[in-house]
C-alpha cells in the first residue's frame, strides 16, 4: 500500500501496465517530453521511449484514429485527450468508428483501447476546461465509460480498462487529481472490476447515487444529515456504462428514496438515465419521486469565482436536496 | 496506352488476372443494378468507371501481407483483395453469411480480418487517419507490410484527410493514400470541392510525393502504386496518389445524376468507359484474343449468375442476433 494522489495513481497504473504488457502504449498531446499537462504520464517517456509514449500533433480526431489503428493491429493504446472539453473533434472517430467496429464487422474485428480525459470543474477552468462529457459517451453502445473518484479506484479501474477487450472512455475528475489522496495497492492487488458500484456509506433513509468529484461532497452531506437523524446511503457508481443497476436497486428497495447526484447540467445528463431506470424498475418500492440533483442548464461553467460557485453543487446544496427528499 | 515492353514486373498472366477481376466487377455491378431496380437489393454503390484504377492499384500490392482500408466505392478493389463474387452478392442481399458484416452494413463496407481488409464504415474520410495508425503499427513491427487507404476527392475536404496525411508523413508511416478522383461528390463538382491545383499537389505540404495519374491507364496506376509501395517498404514513408477517374453511374442507386449533370458530358464520358479501353489495349498488344475474351466473358457471366442464385437463396440474419457483438461478451 502506498499513499497516492489520484493523478499519481493514474500514472502508476499506466506504468505498471506498460511494464506488464509490451503492447500497451500511450499517446496524446504533451504526454511525452512534458509528462502530460497534469503529469499523469510523468516519467513514462524516459522509461519506455518516444514510440511507446508518443507526443502527437494537436489533432484529437487523429489521436483517436491512430489509437484505433494501433488497437486493430494488436496494440493496447491508451490515448490522452488533454481536456474532456476537447474530445469533440474525436467524437466521430469514437462514436462512428471505435464504438462500432465490433458490431459492424459482426465480431470479426475488435478495438480494445482506452481514451483518458480530465473531466469536470471547480478549478476555475471556465467553459473550456470544466465540462462534464460523460453523457455523450454513455449513450453509445459499444463503449464503456468509467469515472473514478478515489486514487485506489482510479488505479484499479484504469488497469482493468487497459485489459478490457472493448473500448473504454476513462474520465478523470481533474479537481481530484491532487486533492484526492489515499492508500493504493501495488500490482495485481490494485485491480478492480468494471461495472461495479461502491457502497461508500450504508444508510437507511435515503439513497444518494453519485460519481466523480461529487462522491466526496455527498459523503460530507451525509455526515451532516446523520447528525440530524437522516441516514443516507452513498453509492459511487464508478463505472457509468455498464452501470451497476443491481446495487442501486438493492439500495432503493431498502430506503425507498433515491437522489441521483451529478455534476453535469441536468437535462439529458447521465443521472437522468439512472433516475429513469430506477423509477421504472423500483416503482413499487418508492416512497418519493426519484430526484435528480444536478447543475443548471447553462452552456458550461463560467470563469468568475462567484459564477463557478453558483454552478457547482456543494455540500449545502446536496444536503438540502437530500433533506427535502427525506422529508417528502 | 503502353506496350508490353513497358510492363516492368507485370506478366501477361497477372494482367489477364486483373482484367478478369475488372470484368467480374462490371458484370456483378450490372447484375446488382438490375436486382436493385427489381426491388431485390435495397442499396448499391457502383464502381462503374473506377474499376481499372482500383484493380491496377491492388495488383501492385500484396493482399495477405498488406492492410487495406477500402471505401464504399471499392467494389473492384475488394474483388482484387480476394472477396469472391458470391461473398459480395451475399453482402448485396444483406445475408447472414456476408463475410464483411453479416448483413449489418450497406454493401461497400468491406472487411475481412484474415485478408487484412479493415472493416469500413460509411462515414466519409474516417479511414484516412486510421490508416496512419495502422501504418504506425506496421512501422513498429518492421515486417515490410504497408497500409493502403482509398477515398474520393470529396473526402479530401475532411479534416481527417489532413490529420491522417500529417501524422503519416511525420512518422514516415508505410501508407499509400489513394484518391479516386471522379470529380463529383454526389452532386458537388470538384470545382466546388477542391481549392488550389488539385489533390495530388497537397502532398507537397506534407513533404511527401504526390502523383496524379490517369485512372483508366492500368499501367500508369500500377506503376504509381508500385513506386509508392517500394518507398513505403523501404521505410521512407507515405505517398499520395490521385487517380483521375470517371463516375459512369450515379452516386448510388438512390441518386440520379441526370438531374444535375449535363447530358452531353454524360454521353461523352460514357464513351470513355475504362473497361472496353482495357480490353482494346490488351487486344492491341496481343495479350488477349477475341475468342479468349469471349470465353472469359462467358465464364464471368456464369460465375455471376451462380453467385446471384446462391446469395439470393442464402438465409437472412436471425433476428435474435440483433444484439450480438456489441461487446466482447455478447
Ligand atoms: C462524413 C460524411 N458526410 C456525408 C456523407 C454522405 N455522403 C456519402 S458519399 C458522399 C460523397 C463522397 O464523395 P467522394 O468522397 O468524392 O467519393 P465518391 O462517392 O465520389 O467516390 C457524401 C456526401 C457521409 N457518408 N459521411
Amino acid at each position: 500500500m502506498a499513499d497516492r494522489t489520484l493523478v499519481q495513481a493514474i500514472r502508476d497504473a499506466l506504468l505498471e501496465e506498460m511494464d506488464r504488457d509490451v503492447r500497451v502504449c500511450v499517446l496524446g498531446q504533451d504526454v511525452g517530453l512534458k509528462g502530460g499537462v497534469f503529469k499523469a504520464t510523468e516519467g513514462l517517456q524516459p522509461r519506455f521511449g518516444p514510440d511507446r509514449v508518443l507526443d502527437t500533433p494537436l489533432a484529437e480526431s487523429s489521436i483517436a484514429a491512430v489509437a484505433q489503428g494501433l488497437a486493430l493491429e494488436g496494440y493496447r493504446p491508451v490515448a490522452e485527450m488533454q481536456f474532456a472539453d476537447y474530445i469533440f473533434p474525436a467524437f466521430n472517430q469514437i462514436v462512428n468508428e471505435i464504438a462500432k467496429v465490433r458490431y459492424r464487422s459482426n465480431g470479426d474485428f475488435s478495438c480494445p483501447l482506452v481514451i483518458r480525459a480530465p473531466t469536470g470543474g471547480g478549478v476555475r477552468g471556465a467553459l473550456y476546461h470544466s465540462q462534464s462529457v460523460e453523457a455523450y459517451f454513455c449513450h453509445v453502445p459499444g463503449l464503456k465509460v468509467v469515472l473514478p473518484s478515489t486514487p485506489a479506484d482510479a488505479k484499479g479501474l484504469l488497469k482493468a480498462a487497459i485489459r478490457d477487450p472493448d473500448p473504454v472512455i476513462f474520465l478523470e475528475p481533474k479537481k481530484l487529481y491532487r486533492a484526492a489522496r489515499g492508500p493504493v495497492a501495488d500490482g495485481e492487488g490494485a485491480l478492480l472490476p468494471l461495472g461495479k458500484a461502491a457502497v461508500v456509506k450504508e444508510g437507511a433513509t435515503v439513497s444518494a447515487i453519485t460519481y466523480g468529484y461529487l462522491r466526496a461532497v455527498t459523503q460530507e452531506a451525509a455526515v451532516r444529515l446523520e447528525a440530524e437523524g437522516i441516514s443516507v446511503e452513498v453509492i459511487d457508481l464508478r463505472t457509468l456504462r455498464p452501470w451497476d443497476q443491481s446495487a442501486c436497486l438493492q439500495s432503493l428497495e431498502k430506503t425507498g428514496r433515491v437522489a441521483v447526484i451529478y455534476e453535469a447540467n441536468r437535462t439529458g445528463g447521465f443521472g437522468a438515465e439512472v433516475a429513469a431506470e430506477l423509477a421504472e424498475r423500483g416503482f413499487a418500492h418508492l416512497d418519493a419521486p426519484v430526484t435528480r440533483v444536478a447543475s443548471p442548464d447553462v452552456p458550461a461553467m463560467p470563469f468568475s469565482a462567484a459564477l463557478e460557485h453558483a454552478f457547482m453543487l456543494n455540500t449545502d446544496k446536496v444536503a438540502a436536496a437530500l433533506r427535502r427528499l427525506a422529508e417528502y | 496506352m503502353s506496350t508490353p515492353a513497358e510492363l516492368d514486373g507485370l506478366t501477361r498472366e497477372r494482367v489477364l488476372w486483373a482484367y478478369g477481376i475488372v470484368l467480374r466487377a462490371r458484370y456483378l455491378d450490372d447484375r446488382r443494378f438490375i436486382l436493385n431496380r427489381a426491388g431485390k437489393l435495397a442499396f448499391i454503390i457502383s464502381p462503374r468507371g473506377h474499376e481499372v484504377a482500383q484493380v491496377a492499384a491492388i495488383t501492385a500490392l500484396q493482399p495477405g501481407r498488406d492492410r487495406f482500408c477500402l471505401y464504399y466505392r471499392d467494389f473492384a478493389a475488394a474483388l482484387a483483395c480476394g472477396f469472391t463474387p458470391e461473398e459480395l452478392m451475399l453482402s448485396a442481399f444483406a445475408r447472414a453469411a456476408d463475410p464483411s458484416s453479416g448483413g449489418r452494413q450497406t454493401p461497400g463496407n468491406f472487411g475481412s480480418r484474415r485478408r487484412g481488409i479493415i472493416i469500413g464504415s460509411s462515414a466519409v474520410g474516417t479511414q484516412i487517419p486510421k490508416a496512419a495508425g495502422i501504418g504506425l503499427a506496421l512501422k513498429w513491427r518492421a515486417e515490410g507490410a504497408l497500409c493502403y487507404v482509398s477515398f474520393g476527392e470529396g473526402a479530401t475536404s475532411q479534416g481527417d484527410f489532413h490529420e491522417g496525411l500529417n501524422f503519416a508523413a511525420l512518422h514516415h508511416c508505410p501508407v499509400i493514400f489513394l484518391c479516386e478522383n471522379n470529380h463529383w461528390a454526389i452532386s458537388v463538382p470538384e470545382a466546388r470541392q477542391v481549392a488550389g491545383p488539385g489533390v495530388a499537389a497537397r502532398a507537397a505540404a506534407y513533404g511527401i510525393p504526390g502523383v496524379a495519374v490517369a485512372g483508366d491507364d492500368f499501367l500508369a496506376v500500377h506503376a504509381a502504386v508500385r513506386a509508392a509501395a517500394e518507398r513505403a517498404r523501404r521505410g521512407e514513408g507515405p505517398t499520395l496518389i490521385e487517380a483521375r477517374v470517371l463516375r459512369l453511374q450515379s452516386h448510388s442507386t438512390d441518386d440520379d445524376q441526370r438531374a444535375y449533370r449535363d447530358p452531353a458530358e454524360l454521353e461523352a464520358e460514357a464513351a470513355l468507359d475504362p473497361v472496353p479501353r482495357m480490353r482494346a489495349w490488351l487486344l492491341a498488344v496481343g495479350w488477349l484474343t477475341e475468342p479468349d475474351d469471349a470465353r472469359f466473358q462467358e465464364e464471368v457471366a456464369r460465375e455471376v449468375e451462380a453467385a446471384t442464385v446462391a446469395a439470393e437463396a442464402a438465409p437472412e440474419p436471425d433476428p435474435s442476433t440483433l444484439t450480438r457483438h456489441v461487446y466482447a461478451d455478447g
